[in-house]
């Protein structure tokens, strides 16, 4: 069986002396998988899609090899990774409408003329059930909500065909409700299209609805990886373990006694 | 029956956006009880965190009442405002931006009891301590600058911060929203423990209503700037009568072991 | 690594550094190194450098010694641009402060009055000034002060503006802090960095505007300065051009010294920022 991506023994610094954000990290990324990267703040599993993504800072020190048997070449970002990020607002250009900017990278990417890259990019919009794809494609961001600017940002990162789609805790700025519609356009993209999906979260519930596999992370290593069924029924780390009992389900027992404070 | 701590009626805000009027809270009313914890749950934009700035008069409302501890709460200004301040206060959902960069740990705590006259200055760096014993922290963590801390540890001194007065009434506004799932629930059992210990009243704003039905007794659901439903949080929860409390339901996350392919 | 040797670390930092301390060293060190009156007759007249090693930078027209001209130039330039600087941040600080806070017709009458200044070129409105109250030190350093102070109060206003939304600011406002102290002891502090860091800008056009007031005959005729160095250079231009050349390698060497010291501030703090 062929693998997309695999990692050896990454380990990554965002300063030459500083701590190590990543260490000893090997990983297979299997084509046409959903693999959710779950982790804590500190965990390093943003720094982990941003190495898999080439979009380590310039001063960062990476070690270990990334390697990509299932391509003639390296990767190349918005060609073959689709990156998005967690901040709608930050990873689109304010002055620019919004079809401009998904029509680029189709434009850059797949050699389109700028005719065939415009319509390309309506076509996503609808794709990405954005309303009214031929009006919106000259709104700026500013004048999307926070779930229609994510709803672009994957647009544009579809744009191009790619093979790997890294989505870094791409709902973590929305509502639950957005956040569900998300994950379910997500869902359904990456089926259509056959890509891979690398989900970076904190949530491990939401993880576990979109994964076919869980790799938990904890201070720059992996805990434990494996499917998701197994990670959430049976995890075999204690800090697994202690991940899940801290989610707060719907069928949660309630924090407080019984007792109303007035009666 | 006692008196509610808080009632609020009719309150009203709209908003002005570049010429057009944006209603962010439309005739809402509710009451909280003394020692209980009342639910504000909603989409983005339903208005939880609007009612919460009128709450604590960071902006005025277009109309309405507030009444607060048998008082007038609307009616305050100046001084007389300033002083009651002490009886209700805030968390705030970003531990890094609800202090001044500059700030000591100690000053962020000896601020209310300065300005309410709590304890005299020779005391302070001892009720100092004291609170942030209060709230599980080492008294060694005064001296250092807040954002030297971790964002569990700020919102300690954010909670040491608001019973600093003696309070009844506390607004958490997604207080633990932005806070690792391991260092929530201690969060949690500390809110709870204050709450039986001091008799504190909360209200909880949240957008994750699994945790609004563990923690709160009852809740409203906001949608579009009014109350869309109200009631006991498990109640409502689980049997959820409005569109947006079925959406909400619908749409929290849940830990599911394994998919089907679609 | 403490603050200083970080910003030393950075190579801008530290040449720019390095040029201002010699700089602040020629000021600082005048009086003893060339005791007496700079402009007295030192010498024969237009006497070339590295000639005579008791005037190493050789003579002026009327035989004054060049590198003592030098060195004391450096105190007038130094000591305008640093006043000009102050009196501008201090002036663009106070009414954009008053600005940000008072908001309504107050904050748009300051905004109005800081635009009438800033259409007027700085340099004609110096020049004007210094024209109609007459040359001296002072005047020199009010006529720059009087169009230098609009940027800091753009940029003091928009801090201000924008602390007052944080979250600490209304956090203040819950605890019960009254609205001055909550301006004077969370907002303030936090306003000023980004205005200071405006400094380095305006002391290098404060010394240029002034190098330029005193080469067209405005500036304090009491002083040496670099400016009127300049220009009792023009005459000679051809056939000695050093007297015009020195001064003028000094004023760049200046101005970059500035511009190479505040870019090493900006790079060495951002450094410190990386991804968490």
């Amino acid at each position: 069986m062929s693998v997309l991506a695999s990692v050896r023994d990454l380990a990554v610094a965002y300063r030459r002396d500083g701590p190590l954000a990543l260490q000893g990290i090997d990983l297979d990324i299997m084509p046409g998988e959903r693999l959710a990267i779950i982790g804590e703040s500190g965990s390093g599993k943003s720094t982990l899609a941003l190495a898999i993504a080439g979009l380590l800072p310039a001063g960062a020190v990476q070690e270990g090899r990334i390697g990509w048997p299932g391509l003639a070449r390296a990767p190349l970002g918005g060609r073959d990774i689709g990156f998005v990020f967690q901040d709608p607002a930050g990873s689109l250009d304010p002055v620019m409408p919004v079809g401009r900017q998904v029509a680029e990278v189709a434009r850059a990417h797949l050699g389109l003329s700028w005719r065939q890259a415009q319509e390309r990019a309506r076509e996503l919009l609808a794709r990405v059930r954005l309303p009214e794809p031929d009006a919106i494609r000259h709104a700026f961001p500013h004048q999307l909500s926070g779930g229609q600017k994510q709803r672009v940002a994957i647009a544009a990162a579809i744009a191009a065909r790619p093979k790997l789609l890294i989505a870094d805790e791409a709902t973590s700025a929305l509502d639950t409700i957005v956040q569900a519609e998300i994950v379910a356009l997500i869902r359904q993209l990456v089926a259509e299209d056959g890509m891979t999906l690398l989900f970076i979260s904190h949530d491990i519930a939401l993880a576990s609805e979109l994964a076919d596999r869980i790799a938990v992370f904890r201070a720059g290593r992996i805990v434990e990886i494996g499917a998701t069924a197994a990670i959430v029924t049976r995890p075999a780390q204690a800090y697994t373990r202690a991940l899940l009992d801290a989610h707060i389900g719907l069928d949660a027992a309630p924090l407080f006694s019984s007792e109303r404070p007035h009666a | 029956m006692h008196e509610p701590l808080l009632a609020v009626s009719g309150l009203t805000k709209t908003f002005r956006r570049g010429g057009k009027a944006v209603p962010a809270v439309e005739d809402v009313g509710f009451a909280i009880m003394p020692g209980e914890t009342l639910a504000l749950a909603g989409p983005s934009g339903s208005g939880k965190s609007t009612i919460a700035r009128l709450l604590l008069r960071l902006v005025e409302p277009d109309s309405g009442n507030i009444r607060f501890e048998g008082a007038d709460w609307l009616a305050l200004r100046g001084g007389a405002l300033r002083s009651r301040r002490a009886r209700l206060q805030m968390v705030f959902q970003d531990p890094n931006a609800a202090f001044n960069p500059r700030a000591t740990v100690a000053r962020v705590l000896d601020d209310p009891l300065r300005i309410h006259s709590i304890a005299p200055r020779s005391e302070r760096p001892r009720r100092i301590a004291g609170l942030l014993e209060r709230v599980g922290l080492p008294a060694g963590l005064a001296a250092r600058t807040v954002h030297e801390l971790s964002g569990g540890q700020r919102q300690r001194v954010a909670i040491a911060r608001a019973i600093a007065t003696k309070p009844s009434l506390i607004v958490l506004d997604e207080a633990v929203s932005a806070l690792d799932v391991s260092v929530r629930g201690q969060i949690l059992e500390l809110l709870l423990a204050l709450q039986r210990e001091e008799r504190i009243a909360y209200l909880f704003i949240s957008h994750d209503l699994g945790l609004v039905r563990a923690f709160a007794h009852r809740l409203i659901l906001l949608e579009g700037g009014r109350i869309a439903e109200q009631g006991d949080a498990r109640a409502v929860v689980d049997a959820p009568r409005s569109a947006v409390g079925r959406a909400l339901v619908a749409a929290a996350p849940k830990l599911v072991a394994g998919q089907e392919r679609p | 690594m403490s603050r200083l040797a970080r910003f030393l670390s950075v190579p801008e930092a530290a040449s720019g550094t390095l040029i201002l301390a010699l700089l602040a060293a020629m000021a600082l060190l005048a009086p003893v190194l060339f005791p007496g009156d700079p402009m007295r007759i030192a010498g024969p007249a237009l006497l070339p450098p590295f000639q005579d090693w008791s005037l190493p930078l050789g003579t002026d027209r009327l035989g004054r010694d060049v590198l003592a001209e030098l060195f004391h130039g450096a105190r007038t330039s130094l000591a305008v641009g640093l006043a000009a600087a102050a009196a501008s941040l201090a002036i663009g600080a106070l009414v954009g402060t008053l600005a940000g806070f008072a908001g309504g017709l107050a904050d748009e009458a300051l905004m109005r009055v800081t635009d009438a200044f800033q259409t007027v070129p700085g340099f004609l409105l110096a020049l004007a000034f210094v024209s109609i109250v007459g040359p001296s030190l002072g005047v020199v350093v009010a006529a720059i002060a009087l169009s230098a102070w609009t940027g800091p109060a753009r940029v003091a206003r928009a801090e201000v503006l924008s602390i007052r939304e944080r979250d600490y600011v209304a956090a203040a406002r819950v605890v019960g802090m009254h609205p001055v102290e909550i301006a004077l002891r969370e907002v303030l502090p936090n306003a000023l960095p980004p205005v200071l860091a405006l400094s380095s800008v305006i002391v290098a056009g404060a010394i240029l505007t002034e190098a330029a007031l005193s080469f067209l005959g405005l500036g304090d005729p009491n002083r040496v300065t670099w400016g009127g160095m300049i220009a009792e250079g023009r005459t000679v231009l051809r056939s000695a051009p050093f007297l015009s050349v020195v001064p003028g390698i000094a004023l760049v060497l200046t101005v970059l010294g500035i511009y190479l010291a505040g870019e090493g501030a900006v790079e060495s703090s951002a450094v410190r920022k990386g991804l968490s």
